[in-house]
């Protein structure tokens, strides 16, 4: 029964996005049975579609579990943009510096970028250790600015992640681009570097294929996270800051370190989306390589009501949603893929305010929050 | 490297400045009603599109303005109701709203103009490259005056402050903040039409690029005062005509600057603010709570 009542208003804010997003539709002029039949049917063709669907969700799970830890703690982390930029650039770093990279000039002469050539044994597991601290180094700043200086998190992370964006471009653009590369990318990282993609184990899907091995990654994370908030002393310390925070610090709890613990531990999510970028799809840091994956965090931490399960199942809808706004843009006459960003924004507005739903004597459904 | 910082130069940076002063007096208005506008960038957005798209169907720039105005106050209705009416998250609300915003323009553009997102070109005698300037400066003095020297500017403060007693002295605080968040929407719009009617001539996809944000960053640098939210804009813009002018221009070794670092510079001295350095930056103390009647 109450698992019933947690999945019934995320449900109802779906539909009601897709019924707007279907006047939105039929007022453009497009007939809104097939604009939707186009964006969920492309996403559940075997392999490709399938196969794309989980492709797009799995940054969107790292993302969604790193907002939704946050919640629980109380705090919104607006900032796993720019936690997944920084995090995707160092990660792309050391498989650069210690994975050998060596590109050949226009005359063929080898330029080298790394110190060492480590093999894939080492220098993968490094690699994903480097995304996750350094994701979660620069979660931990907004955190400890909070905890220190009572500065408001939804505005540091979001300062940050233009800070964010801007270090890693002036990386990129002077110290990492091969010469002459008119893209905005680093050099390639090293071979050893490369995880496999699930083509490779899995009958019937084919490599070419981007999934990878960091989707597996991100259902693991989902299980750690359920046993660190339910199972752990520090996850129940974290819970019981969000749920009230001078409860929690009269009952003993350091609010101020669990915020930094939380926002750490968030920005370490956010940042392994590092790992399915430039190990699993890309094989290079890419500038601004991220399709707001941050933001639509949020929406897949609140529809999935801040849950691990929830975030996967929301983080699947949004994968299809991505998938199939690629057909929708191709396929459809007047509406393009940007009804996918429209959708997103309906679900959130409807969950947020979900004592819509609720009728006006419901109670007040989303966690309170502290001032600006 | 000497003719760098001219006239120029600071022309540029008061051309640049005006969006953001105008979306950071909405958001002035809104958040010390109690109400946290996040979502200026979306609210840009959409007076940009309107702007763009009014202007060009009917060739007048005034027609544009107004437009974008009501679909700026619109949208901001949106987020009023969620927050006021619903009492939903301020935050998420905000980002919602910027969100849908992404989508919404670039949508409806694709569709009436066939394109990939942006509007026609608006001919160059139907734009409007001065007019939100004057606007803008006049906004600053009158908001002054407004919020310090009318009845409207002492309740609209009390309900940021304190609600419970402004409510106690028969002042309709949800009827404030309405107001309030809808003129924080009208604003931005005007910042938004700028953009697309006053520095461009067309609507393209995400053309506020970050603006709503840095209006944001400077409404906090600004103490939520409109004198000095003005002058937190101008020297965000002034930051902002410096990096477009060091674009290309190489140092003494031939080495280029790199005008990333020059592009931070609003968003560290926001955090540097925030955490207390220089001085302290106190938000409304009713900022992002809902307000419900005692019963």
């Amino acid at each position: 029964m109450k698992l019933l009542r947690e999945l019934l208003f995320p449900v109802i804010a779906v539909v009601v996005a897709f019924v707007v997003g279907g006047v939105i539709v039929w007022v453009i002029g497009d007939n809104p049975f097939e604009v939707y039949g186009l964006l969920l049917g492309s996403a559940l063709t075997w392999p490709d579609g399938i196969g794309y669907t989980l492709f797009y969700a799995t940054p969107l799970i790292f993302t969604g579990l790193a907002v939704a830890v946050a919640f629980r703690c109380g705090l919104l982390n607006i900032g796993a943009e720019g936690q997944l930029y920084v995090a995707a650039f160092a990660c792309a770093w050391v498989s650069i510096k210690l994975g050998g990279t060596v590109i050949k000039d226009f005359s063929g002469a080898p330029i080298g970028y790394g110190w060492v050539s480590l093999p894939a044994v080492v220098l993968v597991p490094l690699a994903v250790l480097t995304a996750i601290l350094v994701g979660g180094a620069w979660g931990a700043i907004p955190g400890w600015l909070k905890a220190r200086f009572g500065a408001h998190e939804v505005i540091t992370t979001i300062m940050m992640n233009f800070i964010a964006v801007a270090l890693v471009s002036y990386f990129t653009q002077y110290y990492y681009k091969a010469p002459g590369d008119p893209i905005m990318e680093s050099v390639p990282v090293g071979e050893a570097a490369h995880i496999p993609r699930l083509g490779a184990f899995v009958p019937g899907l084919p490599e070419r294929l981007p999934l990878n091995v960091a989707f597996l990654l991100a259902l693991l994370a989902c299980a750690l996270v359920y046993v660190f908030l339910w199972r752990t002393k520090w996850g129940y310390e974290i819970r019981a800051t969000g749920a009230n925070p001078s409860a929690a610090e009269y009952g003993g709890i350091s609010v101020r370190k669990q915020i930094v613990l939380a926002m750490a531990v968030s920005g370490a999510l956010a940042g392994m989306v590092g790992i399915n970028e430039v190990l699993g799809y890309r094989y290079r840091y890419y500038d601004s390589f991220s399709d707001n994956y941050g933001f639509t965090g949020i929406a897949v931490a609140l529809l999935g009501r801040n849950h691990p399960v929830g975030v996967v199942l929301a983080a699947l809808l949004f994968g299809m949603l991505q998938r199939g706004g690629i057909f929708v843009d191709a396929f459809s006459v007047h509406v393009s893929k940007d009804l996918v960003q429209v959708l997103q924004g309906v679900v959130i507005l409807f969950v947020a305010a979900e004592l819509l739903f609720r009728g006006p004597f419901g109670r007040f459904g989303l966690l309170k929050r502290s001032k600006v | 490297m000497n003719n760098i910082f001219n006239v120029g130069l600071l022309l540029s940076a008061m051309r640049l400045a005006t969006p953001l002063l105008l979306a950071a007096l909405g958001g002035l208005f809104s958040e010390r009603s109690g109400v946290i506008n996040i979502a200026l960038e979306g609210l840009m957005l959409a007076g940009a599109f309107t702007a763009a798209a009014v202007t060009w169907y009917a060739g007048s720039p005034w027609v544009g303005l107004a437009s974008a105005v009501l679909a700026g106050a619109a949208i901001a209705g949106i987020h009023a109701l969620a927050c006021i009416r619903y009492r939903a998250d301020q935050v998420v609300s905000g980002t919602a709203i910027n969100i849908l915003l992404t989508g919404v323009p670039a949508l409806l553009s694709g569709a009436f103009f066939l394109s990939t997102g942006s509007t026609p070109q608006v001919p160059k005698e139907q734009l409007m490259p001065y007019t939100p300037i004057v606007i803008a400066a006049v906004l600053v003095p009158l908001t002054y005056y407004v919020l310090y020297y009318t009845p409207f500017g002492l309740r609209l403060r009390a309900v940021g402050e304190n609600p419970e007693a402004a409510d106690a002295a028969g002042v309709s605080v949800n009827g404030m903040r309405y107001a309030a968040v809808l003129i924080s929407g009208a604003l931005a719009g005007i910042g938004g039409a700028y953009l697309s009617i006053g520095q461009s001539s067309l609507f393209t996809r995400n053309m506020s690029a970050g603006r709503g944000f840095i209006a944001l960053a400077a409404l906090i640098f600004g103490k939520w005062r409109p004198v000095q939210t003005m002058l937190a804009c101008l020297l965000f813009g002034f930051t902002e005509a410096v990096a477009i002018q060091l674009q290309g221009v190489h140092l003494f070794g031939g080495e280029e600057i790199p005008t990333q670092f020059v592009q931070i510079i609003p968003y560290v001295l926001t955090i540097v603010v925030l955490a207390g350095f220089i001085g302290t930056s106190r938000a409304p103390r009713a900022l992002g709570i809902a307000y419900q009647k005692e019963k």
